[in-house]
């Protein structure tokens, strides 16, 4: 059984079907790149996957829990599956530590001082050990982005969705994120990541996902999909990149 | 113009001012601590409530914010004894103002609601919070630090507005300037005076709320 399965999912907006059945199986420490052209459906996706989105048919599940639209069920699937999004999202009236505390303390019930421990060592892990006390509007872009990287993995995700989560960045502030998640990665944290990364999806990811109107129209290993695109909507994505 | 001034009539009655001040500060403090709660909790059924309850609510604040304060008193003080509901001047005066307050509370502290980043809701949903969490944890602490300054002021509004109380004979401020002139005859004396309490107290409140306002919102970089 794989980690996450994605079974023929499909989500409409109206008349507008933005999901037209994929199917993704995802096995555990797996680093998956989801790229593809704008509107071709990448963040909606994961956004469903989060349960953020309902899915109008086809299942989706994590570690075995059935995503189903009640709370309940949909709080047990995102206690396994962490969200990083392309803004941040940080709560600004909250500082760095406390940002990591709340869920720990609101949704699992850890007593305070367990809770600042993990929030600790969590912004350490980060780099950020040192900005435990500052406000998310003291901290630059990269610094707020390693922030809510460090708030989702203190609610120990098996799985960490992640949505363009350097677009919003200065460029000189993308690596130390990249940097984050490539250590993340190679510690064996499960990762479905939607980027323009090129590069970074070819080094660190283990499959590529290129999806295209709605529909996976191609995966694969890196090597294979960059190297070797088998159809013409492929070659002529990655020839507008760069 | 060759009237006299005459401030004697106050070592006499500044006990019955006194009096009227403190229960003016009771009515302002007791309503704008659940007149706020009133309020928080409406907007949040309005924004973010259930479906159901939406109507409910908006009938609320439409009623009050289209009716005379002085006609929500007297409704409340003369007209629920036929219902049977009989209260004494000084709590039907607190009802009074707690549901004012109630409803322009909603219609502001919903605006802070609703300019609310969505990311700010999907963050807490991300992690495992409930709406109601989320709303609490998350969303209300900066929705009211956007509409603290609005909120204030209508507080301080309500206040001035508790003038109105006097008309049901709860000893209020304003009935204690109302009763001093009608034993002195110094109307203006007693109204100078009391002018200057209603100014001094909307003063007081301002810089007390802009402090609230200071504790209860994080000292963000951008002060
Ligand atoms: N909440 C929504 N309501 C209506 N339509 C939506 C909604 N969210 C997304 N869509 C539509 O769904 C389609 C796919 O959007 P999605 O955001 O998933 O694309 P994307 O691949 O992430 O694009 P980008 O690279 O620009 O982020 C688009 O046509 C978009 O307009
Ligand atoms: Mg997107």
């Amino acid at each position: 059984m794989s980690l996450i399965e994605i079974t023929e999912v499909k989500k409409r907006f109206g008349d507008n079907e933005v999901l037209k059945g994929i199917n993704i199986d995802v096995e555990p420490g797996e680093v998956i790149a989801i790229i593809g052209k704008s509107g071709s459906g990448k963040s909606t996706l994961l956004r469903c996957i989060n349960g953020l989105e309902t899915i109008d048919e086809g299942s989706i599940s994590v570690a075995g829990a059935q995503l189903l639209p009640d709370e309940l069920h949909l709080k047990a699937l995102r206690l396994k599956v962490g969200m990083i999004f392309q803004q941040f999202n940080l709560f600004p009236h909250l500082s760095a530590g406390k940002n990591v505390m709340l869920s720990q303390m609101v949704v699992k019930k850890t007593p305070k001082a367990e809770a600042e421990e993990m929030a600790k060592k969590m912004l350490e892990r980060v780099g950020l050990g040192h900005k435990f006390d500052a406000y998310p509007d003291q901290l630059s872009g990269g610094q707020q982005q390693r922030v809510a990287i460090a708030r989702a993995l203190a609610m120990e995700p098996i799985a960490l969705l992640c949505d363009e989560i350097t677009s919003a960045l200065d460029p000189e502030l993308v690596n130390e994120v990249l940097a984050v998640v490539k250590e993340l990665a190679s510690e064996g944290m499960t990762l479905l990541m939607v980027t323009h990364e090129m590069r970074f999806a070819r080094d660190v990811c283990s499959r590529v996902v290129f999806m295209h109107m709605g529909r996976v129209h191609e995966i694969g290993r890196p090597e294979d999909v960059f190297a070797n695109p088998k159809t013409p909507e492929l070659k002529q994505f990655l020839g507008m990149q760069h | 113009m060759n009237y006299a001034f005459d401030y004697g009539w106050l070592l006499e009655y500044w006990p019955v001012l006194l009096k009227g001040l403190a229960i003016t500060v009771e009515l302002t403090l007791v309503g704008g601590v659940f007149g706020v709660a009133l309020g928080v909790a409406c907007a949040w059924a309005r924004a973010l409530g259930p479906k159901w309850l939406r109507p409910i609510v908006t009938t609320y604040v439409e009623m009050i914010r289209n009716t005379p304060f002085l006609i929500q008193l007297f409704f409340i003080f003369f007209g629920l004894p036929s219902l049977g509901v009989r209260l004494g001047e000084l709590e039907a005066a607190n009802l009074a103002m707690i549901i004012n307050l109630g409803a322009y509370g909603c219609e502001i502290v919903r605006a802070g609601i609703q300019a609310t980043p969505k990311g700010q809701f999907e963050a807490g949903a991300s992690l495992g919070m409930s709406r109601i969490q989320t709303f609490w944890y998350v969303v209300l602490i900066p929705a009211l630090q956007r509409i603290w300054p609005a909120l204030s002021s209508q507080i301080v509004i309500v206040m001035l507005g508790s003038a109105a109380v006097s008309q049901i004979a709860a000893e209020d401020l304003t009935f204690a300037a109302n009763f001093i002139q009608s034993r002195t005859f110094r109307a203006f004396e007693a109204y100078f005076v009391s002018t200057a309490i209603y100014l001094a107290l909307a003063i007081a409140l301002r810089q007390m709320l802009r402090g609230l306002g200071w504790s209860l919102f994080p000292k963000r970089s951008g002060r």
